[in-house]
Parts: structure tokens; sequence; C-alpha cells
């Protein structure tokens, strides 16, 4: 942690804190309302228009040629039957590509919403980094034409030795300077030694493979140049418009107004659409090179080459108790694999920081760098593979103990942050434990002493867990004489709900029915917004849309006046309130105006105003997270060691639900994601050649109808008084904890331990 | 993917004259094989010769038996009253394999032709002896825990990914073909070969011939007969390890057994051994044990797959015992 960000952070502490929003205890409104999604039915329609469904008369399209090498240099692109072939418009290589300057990363708080995957460089040079890295594009006519065009394009390379194997490296680890400005180390006491003498101990090492993104709409963009080639519009399947704006005025030395990016829709993102990756900005260069707009769509194949996925782990955790099951020391540590090009470790340690009260802490995460297409963040980047670790050690040592595991995590529960000493802004994690307990009827069996025939049955249970973040972010919020409301904010769907929860809020925070409200979102012309990422979207643009609102009350009392014929005279911001499609005295229902009235009244057409969010900081005052319990039963062949599950309960503690029917949804979403990560998903990466060699849906398994069971979900909906709308981002805890509840359940049912993901039959034999 | 020409031919005959025009020309049925593999640039056919529209008939034969035509569709297959009821087991197989979708493409002819799913084969950036002949392979000392235990060779390890082939070997069928040169059957068990030095050579069918239908003789035993199969996730995987069995008990001794493994070899695997040894012995869980044991004797794993060769003899023990319980569901 900066020097800075440690003043701040004392500042903060001792600042008031800011009122509760009123909108948390109303009950009545449209927050908090199983509302469908408004996008709903263009969807199941096929009218939602997604990135490459766009249309342009005169559009070319883009196939990549990818690397086959690791690390080197092309010596030569032999193009000469790719030219010769049907459609053909042009190739475009190191040799050719336009000046493009190196890209930068992403980093938060840098004031820059620069988020390239990678600082390398794109087609200025000859080098090749990975196996799979693009090498060239190829644009024709059709996009039939372009694929076919580019698999006869013939690379000559000049090879280097990579590094690419992790267990090669892996006694070279170094801590990386920090895991997200915080640091890559944490030492409390001398957990070593403690643990030494602790009287009950586990102490072991946990594994997970590499992971890759499988969103059901592939990596797409469509680029279009004006004429004097001065503005570019992208359309983009991203979930940060304002990050590939910024990278890519960057990288062609424009202004950031010059280019505009359009995500109105994305099919999943997950965190693989979180930053930019090469393909967008090919796709704007070849659209250059070929003075027409641009279609590059990736292939299957090509998500798993160029778009990175979840790093490999290896993670000891260690836990010594007293006699009474309290923790003497915890240890999290372990290595994980980033590039020479990119900084993202996974906080898998971060976890560890916040969820148990321990005496002695040694907590510290390294890094391996290999010659790899960049990792990236894959929903609950760390704090899914990180609870796995923690959560199975728990567990292991409940069995250590002879105690139940619920009652051994509420015997460790904190009252304070337990690393940083601050105070919870809201933690009700045992009343989730609780709650799910009884809804699941959960009772802990002895490990292999239920069975159906063949078949071995388990329960697990573990911690879900995953950090309050907000980030700036600002909107724009009209309301015309015709009594209509738009608002506006460069903010993201992706099928999460984002749109119909906004538009709740935004009805609601304006007084007017939800039909009169339209939420524009998805365009970098509007309102900067964070990317959607971190879970942090919803109370993101609440904050903002919120302040907007506060904005523009203010606007309507100016110009509304303060004569003797206004409806509003006397009347100042603290005694009004917008409710009933307008502003209305908190105190004399009957005293107010409608906003239609009073722009009548003034012969104004409309008021608009924008703001930003006030600064997030309930993050530095508090420590602030989301927490669950996960329950599951599980099913194991004791002939095949196949392994299927049979039950699911989560019960989440997530501040106030803003809407039961999307985040049910989004919770289950995330347990389906754990459950492919616990049990079927794995990236077959061959660190002979560095290559991906499962790069289908075929070969990586993602969970398939038949392996998902019926899946409850339960929540405290206790608001968060420090959070606007009371509200905690939801879209990634689901993950957390379920590879562990698996992975215990498994136990529970077998009596082995599995402590490497994924859980697949073979271990089980 | 290149560009071809595509035919569709209305009779067996124009089929076989069509291929014998085109040395680089091949048939096509469902599709739900051959346009992926050329989809991936791994199949790079000038001329498909579309053979969907061949025989679709499901028929007794007079002495008993079945004859499905090439050209049936999988689902239809499975589905078909006469198999469900004699050889639930090729049903059983052809339900377990693919998706809905998939299987209501799919052709009989097509299914039996499918090539593997090894990674190396896929991926052109590999060496692989299949793809491309003394290249090498890269499965060998690479990610290996789908391929074969059994009739490896240095030159390949891969496995034939089909469900329903391996119901088919166990029940001794045979696969009618038909080429410039007349007609001819090829039994079940000798349509696939192993891979030895030429792995690129899958079957025995010539370049020419084209698989007009499937008969399946008449066994009044095959009523107790169960497909079971391992896998890495509850539907749409392939076979880690899969059983067709058949299995006759009288007076407590095994009467008749017919035993297929599936994803364990370059071919569906007719468990000879294991047949052998149960033959007339009697019908327990330690005799099934000892016929597995000596029908893996020979299986060598290569890393990865290791775990098949226990899992192979389990699975061969547990679909026996599950027959002799009498359950065949």
């Amino acid at each position: 942690m900066s020097v800075m960000q440690k003043i701040m952070e004392t500042v903060v502490h001792y600042m008031p804190d800011k009122a509760p929003d009123p909108l948390i205890g109303e009950k009545h409104g449209y927050v908090g309302k199983s509302l469908s999604r408004v996008d709903g039915q263009l969807k199941v329609q096929g009218k939602a228009t997604f990135t490459a469904e766009f249309k342009f008369d005169d559009l070319a399209y883009a196939a990549l040629v990818y690397s086959t090498i690791n690390k080197g240099k092309i010596t030569k692109i032999d193009a000469t039957e790719a030219e010769k072939s049907a459609g053909f418009i042009a190739i475009i290589t190191h040799e050719n590509a336009p000046k493009m300057k190196a890209p930068k990363t992403y980093t938060p708080g840098s004031g820059d919403s620069s988020a390239a995957a990678s600082e390398l460089k794109v087609f200025q040079d000859a080098s090749v980094n990975w196996n799979g890295q693009p090498i060239a594009v190829v644009v024709a006519e059709t996009q039939d034409q372009a694929e076919a065009a580019a698999l006869k394009v013939r690379v000559e390379y000049e090879e280097d030795e990579a590094e690419v194997s992790f267990e090669k490296l892996k006694p070279e680890a170094v801590q990386p300077p920090n895991i997200m400005g915080e640091p890559a180390e944490v030492n409390i006491g001398d957990a070593e030694d403690k643990l030494e003498n602790a009287e009950f101990k586990v102490d072991n090492i946990y594994r997970t493979p590499r992971y890759n993104h499988n969103a059901i709409e592939p990596h797409s963009t469509i680029a279009v140049w004006d004429e004097a080639e001065e503005n570019l519009t992208i359309f983009d399947a991203t979930q940060f418009v304002y990050g590939v704006r910024d990278t890519l005025a960057g990288m062609f030395s424009m202004k950031g107004e010059q280019v505009r990016v359009l995500a109105p829709f994305v099919g999943g993102g997950f965190g693989g659409k979180g930053t930019m990756w090469d393909n967008t900005v090919l796709c704007a260069a070849a659209a250059k090179i070929v003075k027409r707009p641009v279609k590059l769509a990736l292939s299957r194949e090509g998500i798993f080459r160029i778009i990175g996925g979840r790093t490999v782990s290896e993670q000891r955790v260690a836990l010594g108790t007293d006699k009474s099951g309290k923790f003497t020391s915890l240890i999290h540590t372990g290595i994980t694999q980033t590039t020479p090009h990119n900084n993202f470790p996974e906080q898998f340690t971060f976890p560890a920081r916040h969820l148990y009260a321990a005496e002695n802490f040694h907590l510290e995460q390294k890094i391996v760098n290999l010659d790899t297409v960049a990792n990236t963040f894959m929903r609950a980047p760390g704090e899914s593979i990180g609870t796995f670790a923690l959560e199975s050690a728990i567990d292991e040592l409940s069995y250590e103990l002879n105690i139940d595991p619920i009652e051994l995590r509420k015997t460790n529960e904190p009252e304070k942050d337990p690393t940083k000493d601050t105070e919870f802004s809201h933690r009700a994690v045992v009343e989730a434990f609780k709650r799910g307990a009884e809804k699941f009827g959960w009772k802990r069996q002895e490990p292999r002493s239920q069975r159906d025939g063949k078949w071995l049955i388990g329960q697990g249970v573990a911690m879900a867990y995953y950090p309050y973040y907000r980030m700036p972010a600002s909107a724009r919020v009209r309301i015309s004489a015709d009594g209509n409301a738009v608002v506006q904010a460069a903010t993201h769907e992706m099928g999460m709900g984002t749109a119909t929860v906004q538009l709740q809020h935004a009805a609601e925070r304006l007084g007017l029915s939800i039909e009169k409200v339209v939420f524009e979102y998805g365009d970098s012309d509007l309102p900067q917004s964070a990317l959607a990422g971190g879970s942090n979207q919803t109370v993101s643009n609440v904050a903002a849309v919120t302040a907007a609102a506060e904005k523009l009350l203010e606007e309507f009392l100016a110009i509304a006046g303060d004569d003797y014929d206004s409806p509003l005279a006397g009347l100042k911001y603290d005694d009004v309130e917008m409710r009933d499609g307008g502003i209305f005295s908190k105190e004399d229902a009957s005293k107010g105006e409608t906003y239609e009235s009073i722009l009548k009244r003034v012969k104004q057409d409309y008021v608009e105003a924008e703001a930003d969010a006030a600064s997030p900081m309930e993050m530095m005052k508090y420590s602030m997270q989301s927490f669950g319990a996960q329950f599951c039963e599980v099913r194991v062949n004791e002939e095949s060691g196949e392994v299927r599950i049979s039950r699911w309960l989560g019960s989440f503690d997530c501040g106030k639900i803003l809407n039961p029917k999307t985040a049910v949804s989004q919770f289950r979403g995330g347990i389906i994601m754990g459950i492919g990560m616990a049990l079927t998903e794995e990236t077959l990466f061959d660190d002979r050649t560095g290559r991906i060699m499962n790069p289908s849906l075929a070969e990586y398994h993602v969970p398939v109808n038949l392996d998902i069971p019926k899946i409850e979900v339960i929540y405290n909906d206790i608001p968060d008084e420090h959070a606007p709308l009371g509200a905690h981002g939801i879209g990634e805890i689901g993950i957390t904890g379920a590879a562990a509840a698996i992975a215990n359940a498994v136990y529970n049912a077998s009596g082995k331990r599995i402590r490497e993901l994924p859980i697949t039959l073979d271990k089980l034999l | 993917m290149k560009n071809f020409t595509y035919q569709r031919a209305e009779t067996a005959e124009s089929a076989i004259n069509l291929i014998g025009q085109n040395a680089g020309a091949k048939f096509l049925g469902g599709g739900t094989n051959l346009v992926d593999l050329m989809r991936e640039n791994i199949e790079q056919p000038d001329a498909l010769v579309d053979v969907t529209r061949l025989s679709k008939e499901i028929s007794e034969t007079e002495n008993g038996g079945i004859r499905i035509g090439a050209a049936v569709k999988n689902t239809t297959l499975a589905n078909n009253e006469i198999v469900r009821e004699k050889f639930p087991v090729l049903s059983q197989a052809i339900l377990f394999g693919a998706s809905g979708q998939i299987r209501n493409m799919a052709t009989v002819g097509g299914n039996i032709l499918q090539r593997t799913r090894c990674y190396y084969f896929y991926d052109d950036a590999a060496k692989c002896n299949k793809r491309e002949p003394n290249s090498g392979c890269d499965a060998i000392g690479g990610f290996n825990r789908i391929h074969a235990i059994l009739g490896t060779s240095e030159s390949c390890i891969a496995t034939h990914p089909s469900d329903m082939c391996v119901a088919l070997t166990a029940l001794d069928a045979k696969v009618l073909v038909e080429g410039a040169d007349g007609k001819r059957e090829i039994a079940f068990n000798d349509f696939h070969k192993l891979p030895e030095n030429t792995p690129n050579i899958e079957t025995n069918l010539k370049d020419d011939e084209l698989i007009t239908a499937i008969e399946i003789p008449k066994n009044d035993f095959a009523k107790n007969s169960l497909y079971r199969k391992v896998r890495d996730r509850a539907s749409y995987a392939f076979a880690l390890v899969s059983v067709a069995a058949v299995l006759e008990v009288e007076n407590d001794a095994v009467k008749n057994v017919r035993i297929a493994l599936g994803g364990v070899a370059h071919k569906p695997w007719r468990a000879t051994e294991a047949e052998n040894f149960l033959s007339g012995k009697e019908a327990s869980e330690e005799n099934y044990r000892k016929a597995a044991e000596a029908e893996l004797k020979d299986a060598k794993g290569f890393g990865h797959n290791d775990f098949k060769i226990e899992l192979a003899k389990r699975t061969i023990v547990s679909v026996l015992n599950e027959l002799a319980g009498g359950k065949n569901q």
C-alpha cells in the first residue's frame, strides 16, 4: 500500500458516514421487485443485435492466422496462395500494419481508462511471444473466403527458447510488486511457529488448473473509419466501452472523443471481455488498411488462442488451532502464473485476509512468468480458486477436531477485519449459514456412511466470499416536458440484468412510473462508467444515477421558481422528494408539482443533469464484503469414480437484493460455473509446446444440463447501510466456495480428499 | 474450409460411380463429423457425394436378424422397436452418444466411419501419424488421458470414438459394402483396423467402397444386454471407457456372453479373451473379474490414461453383475 493510500484511509476512518440512502427502507417501490428483464423479449425473439450482427453494405470480413511456435521471430510470411484465393482483399502483418503505439494495460486508479490485456505491441515487429499469437489478418469479401485464404498463408519462423513450464519455473517464483494495490505478503505474528505448536492442524497443497473463457458469444468486433480516417466507430463485444475507447485512442494516437465504442448487448463476459485483446485493435487496423468496415469475429479456437483465461495455481493452506478450535495460525501461500507482458497475479490469498479471526497470519503470493497469452480475470479471479483451497482446508480441519464445519467457522468469526483492523460495514454470514443449514437440512454424517447402491452419497459446505467494489462512474438524467425520462451511462448489459435493475432504480429514484423511463447504455459517447467487473457495476451506476438525480432536482427547483404561483414556493432542496412524477414536499403530501407541469409552466422542453458519483469512501473506511454458504450433496460412483451433484443450496449475504429474479439467476450462473470449475473444466496446456490442446467446446468440458441439479438460492436481504441502495454486487460470489463445497462433499461421500481440480473420476478410482 | 463440389446420389450404384470419378471425393452422411473435420481443415475433400438418400430401411432378415440401411439416422435406429426389444444394448449405446440434435442428423454409415477425437489429430500444428503419415505422435508423452490402452502402436494411441460401434461389435454385426468390384460383407470386428504403423488407414473398406447396410444376426439372448458408458460429464462427452455386453446364464453358468469395449482402442474392442474365459464357467463376480483381468492383461497405459486399465476391468465386472442379476436397464 502506498503512503498516500495509508494517509487517505486514516483520514477517511474519522470521517462521518454519509446518511444511509432513504430508498434502502422503501418497501413499495420498484427496487427489490422481481421484474422480468427488459431485454428478455428482444433476446428470445432474436431481435437484440449483438456485435457481429450489425450490418454494413460494404462490410469486409477478417480471419486471423495464429503462430504455431512459442517464441521467436517471423522470418517470412508467404501470402502468394492466399492472395489468389477467392474474395481475397488484403493481408495485414507486421510488415504493413499501421503504426500503433504499445497499448496500456488496465491499471485502476491511474486516471487512464486504457485497458489492454497485455502491453505487447501489436503487429509492429516480427516477434512471437506465445503459441497462438495472431500474426496475420486476412480480409476477404465473406467470412468463409477470409478463413479459406488465411489457411493458405505460409509462415516461417526462427525459434527462440521459451519458458512454458509452470512446474519447471516454480522454484524461481517471486513476489509480484503488489496485488491489485495490496501487498503480496501479509504477516501478523509468527504463523509458522504457532502452526508447529498447534493442538490441531492441517497443512496441505491444493492445485487448480488453467481455465479458459467460454462465453456463449465469441469475441467480435466491427470497425468503421470515417473517410478522413479521423474518427473510428467500433462495435465490440466488451465489458468496458471506455476501456476499449481509450486503449484504441492511445494506440492510434487519437483523442478519446475520436473513438466511439458501442456494445449494446454482450453475450456473456465473465472477465474475458474486461480488457481489450488483440482482435479488437487488429480489426480497426484492418479496416484502416482496406478502407472499408471490417468484421472480425473470433472462432471458438481463436478465443482459446488469443484470449487469456484463469491462471494455474499451486496453493498451500495450513491451519493451526487451540483446543477449542480457535485459529492460532492461518497460512495461505502459493504461486500463480502471469507473463512478461502483463501483471495479474490472481488474488487468491484475499479471502484469507478477511474471512477468519486468527492470532497469526502468513499470507503470501508469488508468480512465475511464462511465455503464454496474458492471463486475465475470470469470474471471481482469486476468490474462486482461493476459496477452493481455504474452504477445503477448513473442512479437513473440522474432521481433525471432530466438530461440525459450520461450527468451526463460527468459532473463528471475526469481529473486525482480521488483517486490516477496520470495522465490517456489514457481515451476517453466520445468519446465512444458519438459514442455509436449516433449508438444506444440514447434518454432517460420517464419511462413507451413506449410499444408494453403487453410489456413495455425501454433503459438503463451504463459505462463499467476494469483496464489495464500487468504482468511479457518472450518469446523465433528462426529464422532458412529456414527463418521460432518459437515463444514460456508458455501462454494460452482458446478460446480468443491468438494464433492468438500473431502470428499476432510476424510476424509483426519480419518482416516475417505470414505463416513463428509458435507460441507455453500452455506448462510449454516454457518460463514463466503470468496466463491468469486480461485481461493481450495479452500485457504481446506482451511485452515479443518484448523484445525477440529486443535481436534476436542484435544477428543477431552480427553474420552478420561488414565486407565489409556484406550487413549490418556499420549499428547499431538503424539504422535497422526487415521487409521483414530480417534486413533492416531504411533510405535506399535497404540496408539490409534477415534472410535466413545471416544464410546461416555465416553457422548457427538458431539464438535464450529469454528475459523477460520490467517491467510494465507504470502501476505505470499512472492510466491505459479501458472503455466502454453499451447500451441496454429491453422489460418487464407487466403481467408476464418476461424481454427480444431486442437490445444491446457496445462501447468500449480499446486502439488499434489488431484483430477486435476476439476482437468483446470477447466483445460479455462478454456481454452475463453479460446478464446471470443480468437476469438468480444464485447459489442456501442453508444456512441451506451450499450446492449448482442447480449444473447443467438444473437449473443453463445460457442464451440460444433465450435470446441474436444481439449485436453490436464498439470501439474507439485509441492506448494508454504507452502500448505495444497501446493495452489494452479486455477479461473482456464486462461483466462490462452490468447488470447495463439492470437494468437501466428495470427501464426505467417498472418504477421499481431492486437492487438485478438476475432480475427475480417475482421481477417485 | 476448402472449396468442394457437392453431389447427391440417388442409388448406391451412382454413389459408387461418382466417387470413382474423383480421387479426392468422400461420401457424406449426416456430416456431423466430416463437416466438423472440414471446418477444422483436417479433412479437405474436393468433392462430397451425399448418400443420405440411400437406404433408410430397417427390416427383419429371413433368418431372424435385422438389416439396417446405412442412411438410417441414429435416432431412428435407437428408437426402432425391434432393436429396443431384441438388441437393447444397441439402442442404449446410440442414446448415450452425442446429443439429440446430432443423433437426428448422424447416419449409421457415418457413425461407423467417424474419426478419432485425439487432440493432436485435431491440431494441424501437432505431429500426428494419422493425419500426416510418418510425422510422429505427440499424444505419446502428451495429453493422453482419453487415449487407447489396447492394441496401440508406436505410431498411434488414438481411440475410435463411436458408442454404436461398440454395441455392434458385441452383437456380431456385419458391414455390407458395395464397390466397383461388387458387394461383400465384412465382420464388424474386422472392419476397423488397429493402428500398427499405418494409423492413417482406419478400416478395411476400399477407397471406392460404400457401406450400404449393417446386418445383425439372429440372437435370442441379446435381450439381456447392457451398455455402460463412463465419461467426464453426464452427457455430451466421449467414453473414457464403455462396455457393451450380452449375457445368458443357465443353471448359474455362463451360456452365452459377448463383450466389447469402447474408448480403449483404435477400434471397438471385442473382448474375446474375457468371453472365452467365461464361457461355461460359473456366473460369479470372481469369474467376471478374472475374465476382465485376462482381457486387459496386455493393456498398456501412457501416463494420463493408466487409470483406464482398472476402470475397464471394473466396468466389465459391473455390467456383467448387473446382467446376471437379470436387470437390463
